[in-house]
């Protein structure tokens, strides 16, 4: 056959690690076996949506749509969804379906040697849930204060002098109130990261409902979390309905959408459009966190993983432009109005400083007025150091990651009538959204455990859940110090990144090339949905979607070993305050690094050699087996 | 005569108002700015002769307020530097000596003291009707015995730890349930098969034989 490749890593022992298609087939039949089930595929469905569509699909991918030329950045991103995404997504499912197990246990499965990627997986689930859950508990923290008029961070504290004059705290008035609010009065941040600045006890009782709420979603494990998807992966579409006919209907909402949609075919050319395109589709899917393969080896045999995979990428995809037009009529409500304070500010101190009656001089010919005044009193003119009001400066201010959410978005709400109603609404949202990824994220920590089989036996599913969520309460700690924001912002950077492309590189070839495509996978897919899958699969599968994931890998990769360590820190000592300072990293910062990116990532050949090592050496008696290992190391 | 008084007529009618002149200057008051239009828009009002009639009454009454009943009167309220901006300057002269002018602190705090109120009368607001070099106070933020969200916070964690504690006690019942009924089927278990899989198949039921493998655990 014309796609048939000889090239196949040699795979002993693999019919003895796997149940084959009559074994499957009467498990089916007889319902038998221990594993756990989905009630219906709703859950199923509404779950794998839950985990892929999260915060990064509202903010996160409308500034990249943004900043990257607007409506044209919708084809990089649509060509790469259905060249990397759909396939990895479809892998994933397929091989979680077919062997019925673990992400852990399937690449044990599939070959000893590549226990890595599993182990590589789990690591990084439980690196990236330490920190989701801290987003969450801000979240949280931000809900718990919607629930009062006015909202905390619509106006700043007033502290009475002696003589009975009253200011505005320094911090709050040289920045504004909804940065106070959130440097100050939600992180209470220090200045640089090596001073932690203490637990902050408002946040650590935050961090603790965020974790008990997700224990008790998914205390028994699928059982709970199929029942809380239904409201958790539901909500976020209601809210950002309700959002979006709330916007329509703000001034100036519909220059944000002009703004957000407007294509500039430049952008094409520039390879960093694709590079981000990629990026976002690849960490968007949730792809190599294990949580997805998990959960698709709870479904029966024969359910049609291809039609599943397919259906969820456009449901993410539909949401990604979805949540990117409602941030941004919003967005361009806010920056509509932050244009006419400055304006009207501009106005109103001609007016004064000439004494001309009100009306004089209006939005629509302010240039001209200032032009005339320009012309008649330059000197008078220039020492009233006018602002320059600019629409486009206001729209591209801080619209992504956690700046998005917490400081324009709250200050765009404090705007609107009925502030606390929305607010309450936007942070349900976005905790549903965080709380449906986390379901994800914790799946690919807790299964694999059980796989390596850490703890005893007679621990029932809720112990071991519970243990998991305390200690990762307890680690979570340190998001929680001052300078917690600043931890976060490194395990963002490095532990979701590199590990992620290396062991979704590897599933990829692992499952092509040394599971094996024409006698196994195929056959598979054809004994599980009934067809074998045509030539866009196959073309995808073995050449094209590894290539893509090797480029955005090498380019990530060069692009974070050659750029400066930089962070950006909340400074009210710095000059260029409230403008964020660029602070080079300690240099012990260095080894938390090579912790967070260097160890899952080599875990996957560590893994391998160990292993050979192990093999080589098992010969002999047990003493003679670890002589021979650190014989063998220090060659 | 009539030529003497004529004279002394154009005399004070010429000196009266250089002299409110002289006093009138905004080192010694302050100036103030309306912007009548931004505050209400279609319903403003036309600023003329009452409406500064009015303002002048409304500083009087400030005046009368902090001073604790000083006969102070519109007269004492001296405005100059009228522009269309409606801004303009004012002072205070003392009602016991017009040529005298109230000090700037004392105006400024009983402006501050009646602010609501002269804003009030206006339909204005602390940033339309503007007293240059008098701040308004800032109204401090309302506070609360127990924060809101501390309360929020606790509606959260009681429903919670209520939905965990349920949890917890359901697995623990259907253990003990399926722990109960395990033992039920050891005990029913004659020789290796089941009595649930005899009931149902052909051939009689007898119900001597069960009671009897309850009591024989063959």
């Amino acid at each position: 056959m014309g796609w048939s490749t000889k090239l196949k890593l040699p795979n002993p022992g693999l019919d003895e690690r796997i149940l084959s298609h009559a074994q499957l087939e009467k498990l089916e039949v007889e319902e038998a076996g221990e594993r756990p089930k989905w009630d219906n595929k709703a859950q199923y469905m509404l779950t794998c949506v839950g985990f892929c569509v999260g915060l990064g699909n509202v903010w996160r991918f409308p500034y990249l749509c943004q900043s990257h030329g607007g409506g044209a950045f919708m084809i990089p991103f649509l060509i790469l969804l259905v060249l990397e995404g759909i396939p990895l997504l479809h892998l994933e499912f397929a091989i979680g379906q077919r062997l019925r197990k673990g992400s852990m246990d399937v690449w044990r499965t599939i070959n000893p040697y590549m226990m890595g990627v599993g182990l590589a997986s789990m690591c990084v689930s439980l690196l990236v849930s330490l920190y989701y859950n801290t987003i969450i508990a801000w979240v949280l923290w931000y809900f718990f204060n919607s629930f009062q008029e006015p909202l905390p961070w619509s106006q700043c504290p007033v502290n009475a002098n002696r003589s009975g004059t009253t200011k505005q705290v320094w911090e709050c008035e040289r920045s504004s109130p909804v940065d106070y609010f959130w440097y100050r009065k939600t992180l209470n941040i220090t200045t640089d990261i090596d001073q932690t600045g203490g637990l902050q006890w408002w946040m650590v009782l935050c961090l603790i409902s965020a974790w008990a709420v997700l224990y008790v979603c998914c205390i028994r494990g699928i059982e709970t979390t199929g029942k809380a998807v239904y409201v958790t992966s539901t909500l976020p579409y209601v809210v950002l309905t309700i959002f979006l006919i709330r916007g329509l209907t703000l001034k100036g909402s519909v220059s944000g959408l002009v703004f957000l949609f407007t294509p500039d075919l430049n952008e094409l050319a520039n390879p960093a459009t694709w590079l981000d395109a990629g990026a976002q589709v690849f960490y968007s899917f949730s792809l190599a966190f294990g949580g997805l393969i998990s959960f698709s080896s709870y479904n029966s045999i024969h359910n049609n993983c291809e039609q599943d995979a397919v259906i969820i990428s456009i449901i993410n995809a539909f949401t990604s432009v979805f949540a990117a037009t409602v941030i941004y009529t919003i967005i361009g409500f806010r920056a509509t109005q932050r244009f006419d304070d400055c304006l009207g500010g501009n106005i109103l101190t001609l007016l004064n400083t000439f004494d001309l009656p009100e009306g004089n001089i209006t939005e629509s010919n302010y240039d001209l007025a200032l032009e005339s005044l320009n012309a008649t009193n330059p000197d008078i003119v220039n020492r009233l150091n006018l602002q320059t009001c600019d629409l486009n400066t206001f729209l591209t201010e801080g619209v992504e990651g956690t700046g998005l959410a917490f400081i324009v978005f709250t200050e765009a709400i404090t705007k609107m009538p009925l502030a606390p109603l929305w607010s309450v609404l936007f942070f349900v949202m976005l905790f549903c959204l965080g709380l449906s990824s986390m379901f994800g994220n914790i799946e690919g920590v807790l299964t694999p455990l059980q796989d390596l089989k850490i703890f005893p036996k007679s621990w029932t599913k809720e112990a071991i859940s519970g243990v998991t969520c305390l200690l990762c309460c307890c680690i979570g700690l340190i998001f929680v110090q001052g300078s917690g924001n600043y931890w976060l912002a490194l395990f963002d950077s490095f532990a979701g990144s590199i590990p992620l492309l290396i062991t979704g590189f590897c599933e990829m070839v692992g499952v092509v090339y040394v599971y094996g495509m024409d006698s196994r996978f195929n056959e598979d897919l054809v004994f599980m949905i009934g067809h074998k899958p045509n030539i866009f699969w196959q073309a995808t599968w073995r050449v094209i979607s590894p290539l893509i994931m090797l480029v955005i890998f090498l380019f990530y990769f060069v692009t974070t070993i050659s750029k400066e360590f930089f962070y950006i820190a909340w400074d009210p000592e710095s000059a260029k305050f409230p403008t964020l300072e660029q602070k080079p990293y300690p240099t012990w910062i260095y080894v938390i690094i090579f912790i967070l990116a260097g160890i899952p990532s080599l875990a996957v050949p560590g893994a391998a050699i160990f292993r050979a090592l192990w093999k080589r050496c098992s010969v002999g008696e047990e003493s003679d087996s670890v002589h021979c290992i650190k014989n063998s190391l220090l060659i | 005569m009539w030529t003497v008084w004529t004279v002394w007529m154009v005399w004070m009618v010429c000196l009266v108002p250089t002299t409110s002149e002289a006093l009138c200057t905004e080192d010694d008051g302050y100036k103030v700015r309306l912007s009548i239009k931004t505050a209400l828009g279609g319903d403003a009002y036309e600023w003329n002769e009452s409406e500064m009639f009015f303002f002048k009454a409304t500083l009087a009454f400030a005046m009368r307020t902090y001073s604790g009943g000083e006969q102070y009167d519109v007269s004492n309220i001296l405005v100059c530097d009228e522009t269309l901006r409606v801004s303009f300057v004012f002072v205070v002269t003392k009602p016991s000596n017009t040529s005298e002018l109230v000090p700037r602190t004392e105006v400024e705090n009983a402006i501050k003291k009646s602010r609501h109120r002269i804003n009030s009368a206006f339909l204005l607001t602390d940033q339309t009707l503007d007293f240059v070099g008098i701040n308004p106070t800032l109204a401090a933020p309302i506070q609360y015995d127990t924060p809101p969200w501390l309360i929020a916070f606790g509606v959260v964690m009681g429903l919670v730890c209520a939905g965990i504690v349920a949890l917890l006690v359901s697995t623990f019942l259907n253990k003990k349930r399926s722990k109960k009924s395990a033992d039920e089927e050891e005990a029913g278990r004659g020789n290796g098969i089941l009595c649930e899989s005899i009931r149902g198949k052909d051939g009689l039921f007898n119900q001597g034989l069960v009671d009897d493998d309850r009591l024989t655990k063959l």
